[in-house]
């Protein structure tokens, strides 16, 4: 297709680029007076503002350069681009690792150059200028790309999705074993060749499993039944504080009111089905918004029974067949480590509660997988593409949307009692609606309906932000940052690909067009 | 029903039986009177079209039919060769389909275009499927007798694909059809509920002459093999004229003709609606002194 255009750049207009690049430079400036410019500080006796002016400036010039470089690549000039941005990587990388390479009299001098203090902006704005290089050393590679390479890289990012679809019957067995592999490498030696696991990154497993799980269980609403539903984190709280009650106030172990807790949020799934049910789309999107505030407005309000904003704690731990994974049992019974004669150690509790979340989740997938190849699922599917068809063909919508609702919330409530079991704690204050918000953005960004982005999503949403805390404000900037580069470059989501879930001819399917190329002609 | 049992040609009937009944059906929205008062049989085996200039209220019969509208007044009887009577203004929109039989198309083509062209199909079955699954339980453990009565729907899809000539495509989504396949999808996907009518609007929409062709054709064998009435909405006047059994015509929401399609050809009102009140000179000299008596009359 690119091929096909004409390779001629398109014309040039000097002093409409000067002047675009100029337009962005004075609003940057504009927004970076009152940002960057004026800065308050901490002074004896007080507070001071300290003026950044340079810095300001700075900012206004990197947006009229980069600015100048967009339009540059755009109309295909890839070579000044690459120039100056080459040159602009060069310089700031130096200066960054100066104290390494040249020595600490050089850093000074080198970093003197940098417009910007804190190291972290310093890179952003390197690896920015590295990214401009690389475009542009791209397109002088495959020059003549024009506008029409964004269908071309749709095509093969497409293709891309489709191939780790099919593939997922390997891909899923592998990251399957990885994430059962995975706690079991906290007991490596730290000098073994596979990289060693800390307490730490078990937590971040357990955290990253629990969103995939939610997002599996979403994935039903929004994915298969098209759904849009922003209250989810409703159902998780109801599963929370299902079993947080039954636990604490009858006594009851986490197994039994495992169930329990996922018919409660079930029932709540139906709960709110009811009064959506002739809403569709942003209308459904504004009830369940609410309906998820009202769940945790309740929960802080009705203080005899939810203990309100003080939360409920002493929430017991789930024991292994009864077992609990403690150091002595309260009632003088068998623990876990006396039971199999081994010595305590309290990473144990960690990992147990990691393979449970992992076979919640993977009861979850195993449940979606199956139940899209059922009558329920086919249905789900088709009220998603068109409600007035599935009418015409039978097909009860009511009863459709209220399992997808009851079924959907019922896995967020397995999920909300395990999260109430492994934090011992919970309060309204988990339950927000940047919860929903996150648990959608998962959804939404690993491509409706595909099991496999979600899980890629969830590792990129809230493993990469969790691993990278120490980064503080700008693990949000980055989480900010992705999701506006996935909407730009694959607004259906990650891996947005649909595998029929029945076929008629078996074997490997031909692309399409083989397909409409070899389709006997109709008889005349 | 197996698909095999549905293959064969029923015998002809010796007296015409009333497969759908409709009588005085009026529908009304707020002011606007849409449909007012019609009467009309449509008879088992046959092939009855509605036809009527655009806005004649067509579409709304249709949708009274379907369950989409509740009608203001009127009575809306279907007899089920099988399943008995059926009074479809008092049923819910997807019982419709579901218990009295009815199955439909659609003006613009409701296909569930992400799906691929066979799941378009299984899903048609849904209730049977249904059924057969438990309500989903036998069918999540993986019983054997979910998947035979999947098997059977294949089945039948794919004799249906044979029928409309969409085998070769059964896996690729149902929005990648050129417009006559999904016309034709639509069709099989509606027979795919084992209807005892089906209603078609405007079938031929956008189809090209021999596409047009072979729809009749296909409507024709649908009506003979299958044994079931049809209830036709469509402008295309070699279709109609070309396969109904009976006509029924329709203008500003009033019946204003009953009968074979030789009877509309030359009924005197038919041709005032199509045709217009001034076009009466062009008019052969014995229809326009029928539409000046007709005028009296009124």
């Amino acid at each position: 297709m690119a091929t096909a255009s004409a390779p001629k750049p398109p014309a040039f207009d000097l002093a409409a680029a000067l002047k675009e690049a100029g337009l962005t430079a004075f609003v940057m400036l504009a927004l970076a007076a009152g940002i960057v410019a004026f800065h308050i500080v901490d002074v004896p006796g007080g507070l001071a503002i300290e003026t950044r002016f340079g810095t300001a400036i700075a900012v206004a010039a990197l947006g009229f350069f980069g600015r100048l470089g967009v339009i540059l690549l755009r109309t295909a000039r890839p070579l000044p681009v690459l120039v100056v941005a080459l040159a602009a990587a060069a310089v700031w990388i130096a200066a960054l690792l100066a104290e390494s390479l040249f020595g600490p009299d050089w850093a000074a001098r080198l970093q003197m150059t940098l417009p910007f203090d804190d190291v972290v902006v310093n890179w952003i704005v390197a690896l920015t200028a590295l990214g401009f290089a690389l475009r542009a050393l791209w397109m002088l590679r495959n020059a003549g790309a024009s506008a029409e390479e964004i269908v071309d890289r749709d095509a093969a990012m497409d293709s891309v999705a489709a191939r780790v679809a099919r593939s997922s019957r390997y891909i899923g067995p592998v990251l399957l074993v990885a994430a059962v592999v995975f706690p079991l490498l906290i007991f490596m030696p730290e000098t073994a060749w596979l990289p060693s696991v800390d307490r730490r990154l078990l937590d971040i497993g357990i955290l990253v499993v629990t969103y995939i799980m939610l997002g599996w269980g979403l994935n039903i609403v929004v994915g298969l039944a098209g759904l849009l539903d922003l209250g989810y984190v409703a159902f998780y709280a109801v599963g929370a504080y299902s079993y947080a009650l039954l636990a604490t106030h009858f006594n009851l172990g986490f197994w039994i009111c495992l169930p329990f807790a996922g018919m409660m949020a079930a029932m709540a799934g139906m709960l709110l089905g009811f009064p959506v049910l002739r809403l569709r789309g942003d209308y459904l999107a504004i009830v369940t918004l609410g309906f998820g505030e009202m769940i945790r407005v309740v929960l802080l309000n009705w203080y005899k029974f939810t203990n309100g904003p003080d939360g409920i704690s002493g929430i017991p731990r789930p024991t292994f067949f009864g077992l609990p994974f403690s150091r002595t049992a309260d009632d003088g019974g068998e623990t876990f480590y006396s039971f199999f004669g081994l010595p305590y150690s309290p990473t144990d509790r960690v990992i147990f509660l990691y393979y449970v979340i992992l076979a919640l989740a993977l009861l979850t997938n195993l449940f979606t997988l199956r139940i899209r190849k059922l009558p329920v699922g086919r249905a789900w599917e088709a009220l998603r593409e068109d409600e007035i068809a599935c009418r015409s063909l039978g097909i009860n919508p009511r009863n459709t949307k209220l399992t997808a609702f009851s079924i959907g919330a019922m896995f967020a409530g397995f999920a909300g009692s395990f999260f109430a079991t492994r934090q011992g704690f919970i309060s309204p204050e988990s339950f927000t609606f940047i919860e929903s918000a996150v648990i959608l953005a998962i959804v939404v960004l690993g491509g409706f309906g595909s099991q496999i982005g979600i899980v890629l999503a969830a590792i990129l949403l809230i493993g990469l932000p969790e691993f990278f805390r120490e980064l503080q404000q700008y693990r949000m900037l980055a989480f900010g940052a992705a999701m506006v580069l996935i909407m730009l470059w694959r607004p259906r989501g990650l891996l947005a690909f649909r595998e029929p879930t029945i076929r008629l001819h078996h074997g490997v399917s031909p692309p399409a067009q083989t397909v409409a190329a070899a389709r006997p002609d109709e008889v005349a | 029903m197996s698909p095999s049992s549905q293959m064969q040609p029923g015998p002809e009937p010796a007296v015409k039986k009333s497969l759908l009944v409709v009588e005085h059906l009026t529908m009304r929205f707020g002011g606007l009177i849409a449909i007012n008062d019609i009467s009309f049989v449509a008879a088992d085996r046959e092939i009855t079209a509605i036809i009527g200039p655009n806005g004649a209220g067509k579409t709304t019969v249709f949708n009274c039919l379907t369950g989409f509208y509740e009608p203001t007044i009127g009575r809306l009887t279907l007899n089920h060769p099988q399943r008995g009577r059926f009074m479809l203004e008092r049923m819910e929109g997807h019982l419709i389909p579901a218990q009295a039989g009815v199955a439909r198309t659609f003006q613009n083509i409701r296909l569930f275009g992400a799906m691929s062209v066979l799941e378009n199909l299984i899903v048609a079955q849904h209730n049977t499927l249904m059924r057969a699954s438990g309500f989903s339980f036998a069918g999540l453990i993986g019983l054997p007798r979910y998947s035979r009565a999947e098997a059977r729907a294949v089945e039948r899809a794919r004799y249906w694909l044979d029928r409309v000539n969409l085998t070769a495509r059964a896996d690729d989504p149902a929005a990648s059809l050129p417009y006559g396949d999904q016309r034709r999808l639509e069709i099989a996907r509606a027979m795919c509920i084992e209807p005892a009518l089906l209603c078609l609007d405007e079938p031929a929409a956008g189809l090209n002459p021999r596409e047009s062709a072979d729809l009749n054709r296909l409507l024709l064998d649908i009506r003979n093999e299958h044994g079931i009435g049809l209830l036709l909405i469509e402008h295309d006047m070699t279709v109609v004229m070309g396969i109904s059994d009976h006509i029924v015509v329709l203008d500003y929401g009033r019946l204003i003709a009953d009968g074979t399609p030789e009877e509309i050809r030359s009924n005197p009102a038919v041709v005032r609606a199509y045709l217009g009140e001034e076009e009466d000179e062009d008019l052969p000299e014995e229809v326009a002194h029928d539409i000046d008596v007709k005028r009296e009359d009124d």
